[in-house]
């Protein structure tokens, strides 16, 4: 019987199968930030257990208050760096050198096809992108990953979502996965390891399938997967050239983590993308999911750009491409967050951060800050936010606050029209 | 092995997440016992009061998808702190499922019928919950009624029920 990308990856990690359906598996990286981390290592301490079970294989951030805004979070930064010294974790990404955490692994060359990570983030689901199995875990799986390098998960079921069609021009990669949450539910992929496939998808960068993977927990997914192909090959060449002989061997090897002709789904769907139109959330739940013109409007106090999601270059780009010679309206601000040092090197490079300045917006460095609410861009109570972040929760960004979830194009011409409202490069 | 005994919450809501079960802005502590005054300071929904309800409780039967959302840990720790173990629901997220389990805790699934039951016969009035861990048995009272109810967890999260948790199991046999 054919195997599906994650049964093929799990098989190849199998560890222990202590009972049922729970197999333990290998891990090949294991990801780390400030927020979910320092519990697990206080508690590591307390064990008289201080170790990890590979160095290399750990990669640690700071990423979700950063710099420090305070004693505590201060303390949760001085706990994960000490710890990385102390255990020889050579990449650790510090003030300076840092960015969010599914934006800089990546950029790294820290995942491939066929990988098992795990992180103490509900977004690792973002590294599926590269055909790899990534999942958010909590601190005592993160724990044990850090301590034994394994992890126990359900052996995996798939959905496989076939993107078919042609994205029409001003209509993106955020705007698909808003869709297929607002048709799944929050609940929709719950225990299941979700496959994008399709000539949508294989037409897509590696950024633009990252922010697709990212958004496959808003319907409980517990991974998204791409299929490793061309583009993934060529966007870990340079990482990977010393390992294989060409580009060629390289995709060669990383074909043995597409699925089999006769894989077997737990479920398939089709979506056809040709007339979709731009998306945006309205109300508190990632599903509630309608078309930017139903709220054409509807004011916002902050527009937001940045984040795990949408706050990588080519999503600069296009809301700069949309900002680019306009100013944003006085009755609202504009943030925006470059996710790593070097997306923000390379957005001052291309002029893409004075487009921002110009039209008015703050630029912070690269964090998550205002994303979940804990820094650079807070809501107060009442407030609204359009934000090309992933969760739009009661209270995510700022207790009391209210996020529409959108595209960076979205977000960049709300930020021109003060209200919600398509922008410029999308013709209906 | 953890408490499972004791009055419940009854949350009448689907889809309650770890924002609403702890907001972000408390992610900043990093002891468990510090979440305890913010549990589910973020859920507002008709006929629920966080300042007073939660008081004196050590088991919640909700709806489905319980802990939605973030993968932090801190939403089971802040049930465990204010002394609750055991959540009953129609399903739960995945990560919040695995986290209740990896801190020795219970997420247990009942189906639709059952937690509409539970809903309809006991929610509204003081009632009490009783775990029997080796019959797989809940008896709830309450309301002049008493209800028996059979329950299913793998053998995997009954190992880790047992063991206290992931980290004493996967430290003996890893
Ligand atoms: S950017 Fe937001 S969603 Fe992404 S890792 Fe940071 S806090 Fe989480």
């Amino acid at each position: 019987m054919g195997k599906t990308v994650a049964e093929k990856i799990f098989d190849a990690h199998f560890v222990d199968n202590p009972c049922e359906d729970i197999f333990v598996i290998r891990l090949d990286a294991v990801f780390c930030h400030e927020i979910t981390t320092p519990v697990a290592i206080n508690d590591l301490v307390s064990r008289g257990k201080d170790r990890v079970f590979d160095p290399a294989k750990i990669k640690a951030v700071i990423d979700h208050v950063t710099p420090a805004k305070d004693s505590k979070t201060a303390l949760q930064g001085k706990i994960v760096r000490d710890w990385a010294r102390r255990n020889n974790i050579k990449d650790f990404f510090d003030v300076g050198r840092n960015g969010v955490c599914h934006a800089i692994f990546p950029e790294k060359g820290f995942v491939r096809p066929g990988y098992t990570i795990i992180m103490g983030d509900s977004h690792t689901c973002t590294h599926g992108a590269f055909g790899a199995f990534a999942a958010g875990v909590g601190t005592t799986d993160l724990e044990v990953g850090i301590l034994k390098g394994v992890c126990a998960f359900q052996y995996p079921q798939t959905l496989k979502i076939n993107i078919t069609g042609k994205l029409p021009p001003g209509v993106f990669a955020k705007d698909v996965i808003l869709s297929v949450i607002g048709r799944l539910g929050v609940n929709g992929a719950t225990n299941k390891v979700i496959e994008f496939a399709g000539p949508v998808i294989e037409n897509m960068s590696m950024e633009a399938r990252m922010t697709l993977c990212n958004m496959a927990i808003e319907a409980g997914g517990t991974c998204g997967i791409c299929y490793p192909d061309q583009t993934t090959v060529d966007y870990l060449w340079p990482f990977i050239s010393g390992e294989y002989a060409s580009k060629e061997a390289a995709l060669a090897a990383f074909e043995a983590f597409c699925p089999d002709p006769d894989a077997v789904y737990a479920d398939e769907m089709t979506l056809d993308v040709s007339d979709l139109s731009p998306q945006v959330t309205y109300g508190y739940k990632p599903d509630t999911v309608r078309p930017v013109s139903e709220m054409e409007g509807t004011p916002v106090d902050q527009v937001y750009i940045g984040s795990c999601t949408n706050g990588r270059l080519e999503d600069l780009r296009v809301a700069a491409a949309v900002l680019k010679g306009n100013r944003i309206r006085d009755s609202l601000r504009g943030i925006v967050s470059p996710a790593t040092p070097d997306i923000f090197t390379k957005a001052l490079d291309e002029g893409i951060i004075k487009i921002f300045m110009d039209a008015g917006f703050c630029v912070t460095n690269p964090t998550c800050g205002a994303c979940l609410g804990m820094s650079n861009g807070v809501l107060a109570e009442g407030e609204v936010c359009a934000s090309t972040t992933n969760r739009n929760f009661f209270g995510r960004m700022g207790k009391g606050g209210m996020v529409h979830l959108m595209s960076p194009a979205t977000a960049a011409a709300t930020a021109l029209a003060g209200h919600i409202t398509n922008s410029t490069l999308y013709s209906a | 092995m953890k408490n499972f005994n004791g009055e419940i919450l009854f949350l009448d809501r689907a889809d309650i997440n770890t924002d609403e079960i702890i907001p972000a802005r408390y992610l900043t502590e990093i002891t468990k016992e510090a979440l305890k005054p913010y549990l589910l300071e973020d859920l507002k929904f008709d006929g629920f009061d966080p300042a007073k309800d939660i008081a004196g409780k050590q088991v919640i039967i909700t709806q489905s998808n319980f802990g939605c959302g973030s993968s932090r840990e801190h939403a089971p720790w802040a049930l465990e702190v204010n002394g609750i173990n055991l959540v009953i629901g129609e399903s739960f997220a995945r990560i919040f499922r695995q986290n209740m389990f990896n801190c020795g805790m219970m997420a247990v699934a009942l189906s639709k019928e059952e937690i509409d039951r539970l809903f309809a016969e006991f929610s509204g009035s003081p009632a009490t919950l009783e775990t029997d861990f080796a019959n797989n048995r809940f008896t709830i009272k309450g309301n002049n009624r008493e209800a028996d109810i059979g329950f299913s967890i793998s053998g995997f999260d009954r190992a880790l029920v047992e063991a206290g948790g992931w980290v004493d199991y996967a430290d003996v046999n890893y």
